[in-house]
């Protein structure tokens, strides 16, 4: 249907430069996608790469044997988890969707500060840059989690890499800010709290977590640059420094930081499942605070990555309780989703998929989490493949489900085409599949004991890691299949109708593709956000 | 989206009602970042605290290396350029923008006697032997008559030259953004519906004072 002018944000403004100086926070979206997914292709490289190499015992002839030698594959490994956490999974969904519908959602006409809003892009970019640019000068071995003293002694442009997470940490904090202030000030008329979509709830607590921990990250990373340029010893036993008070720092800031990744990923679910079930969600308040709920305990946490770092047994069993705790406004949350599911008119369209595929896959990540809190699981399970597959299911199985269902579900807006239904479907199957051959057999090799972060093993390992590798690239061929259906969806999509789900929020309610100012006359809300049946 | 309309004499960008709706935002967003400046700060002095209380002794004679008198007389100079910088702000809003000037004139001298007294403290330390951590010079400590009690002193100054450092970091850039509005001011950019900028600036400033008020009995007091 589109504007009466048939003017929209994407043509309003002709040449491709005009991109790189827009202050629309549609366009700043489009540019992060168009680079997080060039990361991704990235990171995903990498890991197909690990993955071959972990095909066979290195003894194998021919294949398994990639990488070559085992400081390739560290770096290698380095690399992929760096590049997934820190530019794919971290800015995902706030930077892409977040930019693009939250201020739809809530009826404003951009975010509080555009400029800052481009600026953290441009940010972002630079930190993406300098970590690329290790890449060719020095490689960095040291995991994703630059764990002192190995980091201080390691060879590789560790400063560097550590001062581009720094950057791209500036940049986390940014968006977060930016969209904190959109949310207390921009909302339109009759737009109260809890009228807000349960996206942009999700978002907004993901925002108070990205400015509450990410400068504790920032201040830990500058400590580790400066101790490695000065040695200034506070990581350095040799000068009555200690080396675990990094990972206390290191924690603090990254376990809130995997429900940076994973909250907005549950906000997308929340809209998916209303959607497409055609059903007013079960428990809005409940599923809106327990986002704040689990921001909160989020940062009392910590102490479940260093179980066995030497911390005390007192700490590990507080910390112990404290994890299961986060059990709770999780559970919460699943169980709205599956009442909303009940007696709903189910759709099971593309997005719906990839919302029940979370569903799945995020309940065996979150249990296996609660197995990982347990201090006498975890002394067995600790740095083996369990933990590997563990976070993979939250981190893969949950937040990526939520992208790609969240971005097929809000394409026909953001570029008002329609996708090909039956293709994306075809996606979902593989990716579903795949991810499950991929990482399932990594919780058996777990637990017989198979440490992470080894580029080879014993052979009694070999055929579960050939599974493995086989499922990494069913995922592939599904990644594929979803971004031709992307591209030809953008070539060839028939024109998207302003609403094509029948949603209720407040951004179907504009044109597809929206207009500049988002809407043509101001909104004015009258009822909530999901007022079905 | 950019485009932006004059309302009461400001400049209003379109997704704001008012000047005063666009006057509020800005605000919180200058006290968020200045929550993350603080949790960052945060980080260091928990490390310092934990430390501190592990080696009491070997903090003591750090600090019997820093000159408090210095301290003190920094520690009075940001007080008395909070005081100016709030003063910049007043002036504005009662649309006296010749005093806002001199006001934060002022403040820009305080802030550059700051970094005066902090470059003569450095050096001085430099001078004989301090630096951080292992780069700590016992020889050099030595030939100028000091006998160390603690081998590891680096590692106290290592948490004084980055709390110190970050700090005055942060006093350069306070700098630069005092000298921003002050140029901005001679401008007569400002008035008494519009002084976003200088407020801005102002908060940043008391912040980084603020942060020095606690640094000053931890690093040269607290013994
Ligand atoms: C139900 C909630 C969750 C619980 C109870 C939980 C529990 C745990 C525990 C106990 C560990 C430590 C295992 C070890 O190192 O031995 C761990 C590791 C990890 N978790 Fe979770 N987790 C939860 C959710 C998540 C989410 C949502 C994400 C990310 C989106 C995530 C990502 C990770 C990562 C990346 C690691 C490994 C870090 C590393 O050592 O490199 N977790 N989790
Ligand atoms: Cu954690």
């Amino acid at each position: 249907m589109g504007h009466a002018s048939g003017k929209n944000y994407i043509n309003e403004e002709p040449g491709l430069l005009s991109w790189f100086t827009s202050l629309d926070h549609k366009r700043i979206a489009i540019l992060y996608f168009v680079s997080i997914m060039f990361f991704f292709l990235v990171g995903g490289i990498m890991a197909l790469l690990l993955r071959l190499e972990l095909f066979a015992v290195n003894s194998a002839p021919n294949v398994g044997n990639i990488l070559k030698n085992g400081d390739v594959y560290n770096q290698v490994l380095t690399y992929h988890g760096a590049v997934m956490v820190f530019m794919v999974i971290v800015p995902g969904i706030p930077a892409i969707l977040g930019n693009f519908f939250l201020p739809l959602q809530i009826g404003a006409k951009d975010v509080a500060f555009p400029r800052l809003n481009l600026a953290s892009w441009y940010i972002f970019m630079l930190g993406a840059a300098l970590a690329v640019i290790t890449f060719f000068v020095a490689k960095v071995d040291t995991g994703w989690t630059f764990y002192t003293p190995y980091s201080i002694r390691t060879g590789g442009a560790v400063v560097m890499m550590v001062v581009a997470a720094f950057i791209m940490g500036m940049s986390s904090i940014v968006t977060g800010l930016n969209f904190i202030v959109t949310v207390h000030k921009l909302r339109a008329p009759g737009m109260s709290m809890f009228r807000i979509p349960l996206f942009t709830w999700a978002i907004y607590s993901t925002a108070i977590i990205q400015v509450l921990a990410t400068p504790v990250l920032g201040i830990t990373l500058l400590l580790l640059a400066m101790e490695r340029t000065f040695g200034v010893g506070i990581f350095d036993p040799k000068l009555g420094g200690d080396p675990v008070l990094f990972q206390h720092f290191f924690w603090f800031y990254s376990h809130p930081a995997v429900y940076i990744m994973i909250l907005p990923a549950m906000g997308v679910i929340s809209e998916l499942i209303t959607t497409y079930s055609k059903k007013t969600i079960f428990g809005y308040t409940a599923i809106a605070f327990s986002s704040i709920g689990i921001a909160a305990v989020s940062f009392f946490v910590w102490g479940h990555h260093m179980f066995v770092s030497g911390q005390s047994e007192i700490a590990g069993i507080v910390f112990s309780f404290l994890t299961m705790l986060v059990g709770v406004p999780t559970a919460i949350k699943m169980f709205n989703w599956l009442a909303t599911l009940y007696k709903g008119s189910i759709e099971f369209t593309a997005p719906m998929l990839y919302a029940l595929g979370f569903l799945f896959l995020f309940a065996i990540g979150g249990v296996t989490g609660i197995m990982l809190a347990v201090t006498a699981i975890d002394v067995h399970f600790h740095d083996t493949y369990f933990v590997v597959a563990h976070f993979h299911y939250v981190m893969v199985g949950g937040t990526l489900m939520a992208i790609m269902g969240g971005f097929f579900h809000w394409f026909p807006k953001m570029f008002g085409k329609m996708y090909s239904e039956v293709g994306a479907r075809w996606s979902w199957v593989f990716i579903f599949i795949g991810f499950n051959v991929t990482f399932f057999p990594q919780f058996i090799l777990g637990a017989k004991g198979m440490p992470r972060r080894y580029f080879d093993y014993v052979p009694e390992y070999e055929t579960l890691n050939r599974v493995s590798t086989v499922g990494s690239w069913l995922i592939t061929i599904g990644f594929l299949i979803g971004l031709y259906v992307i591209v030809q969806g953008l070539r060839k999509g028939k024109q998207a109708p302003d609403n094509p789900w029948g949603s209720k929020t407040l951004e179907w309610q504009t044109s597809s593709p929206p207009i500049m100012h988002n809407f043509d006359h101001d909104p004015v809300v009258t009822a909530g956000p999901y007022e079905y049946k | 989206m950019s485009t932006s309309r004059v309302v009461n004499g400001v400049n209003v960008a379109s997704h704001y009602r008012d000047e005063k709706h666009q006057y509020a935002s800005n605000k919180e967003g200058i006290w968020l970042f200045m929550v993350t400046e603080i949790l960052m700060f945060g980080g260091l002095f928990v490390g310092y605290i934990i430390y501190h209380s592990m080696y009491p002794e070997l903090f003591a004679e750090g600090a019997s290396f820093l000159d408090w008198r210095l301290g003190f007389i920094n520690t009075l100079v940001l007080i008395f350029s909070s005081l100016t910088m709030a003063l910049g702000i007043y002036y504005n809003q009662i649309s006296q923008p010749k005093k806002a000037t001199w006001a934060l004139a002022i403040t820009l001298i305080c802030a550059a006697t700051f970094m005066v007294i902090k470059y003569f403290e450095y050096t001085h330390k430099f001078h004989i032997g301090i630096f951080p951590g292992a780069m700590l010079n016992l020889e050099t400590l030595k030939e100028h008559g000091y006998n160390i009690q603690h081998p590891n002193l680096g590692l106290y100054f290592g948490f004084y030259f980055c709390m110190s450092g970050l700090h005055g970091i942060h006093v350069l850039i306070g700098m630069g953004l005092i000298a921003w509005v002050m140029i901005k001011n001679m401008k007569r950019e400002f008035n008494a519906n519009y002084y976003t900028p200088v407020e801005g600036v102002g908060i940043f400033w008391h912040i980084v004072d603020l942060i020095w008020i606690f640094l000053f009995p931890l690093l040269y007091l607290v013994g």
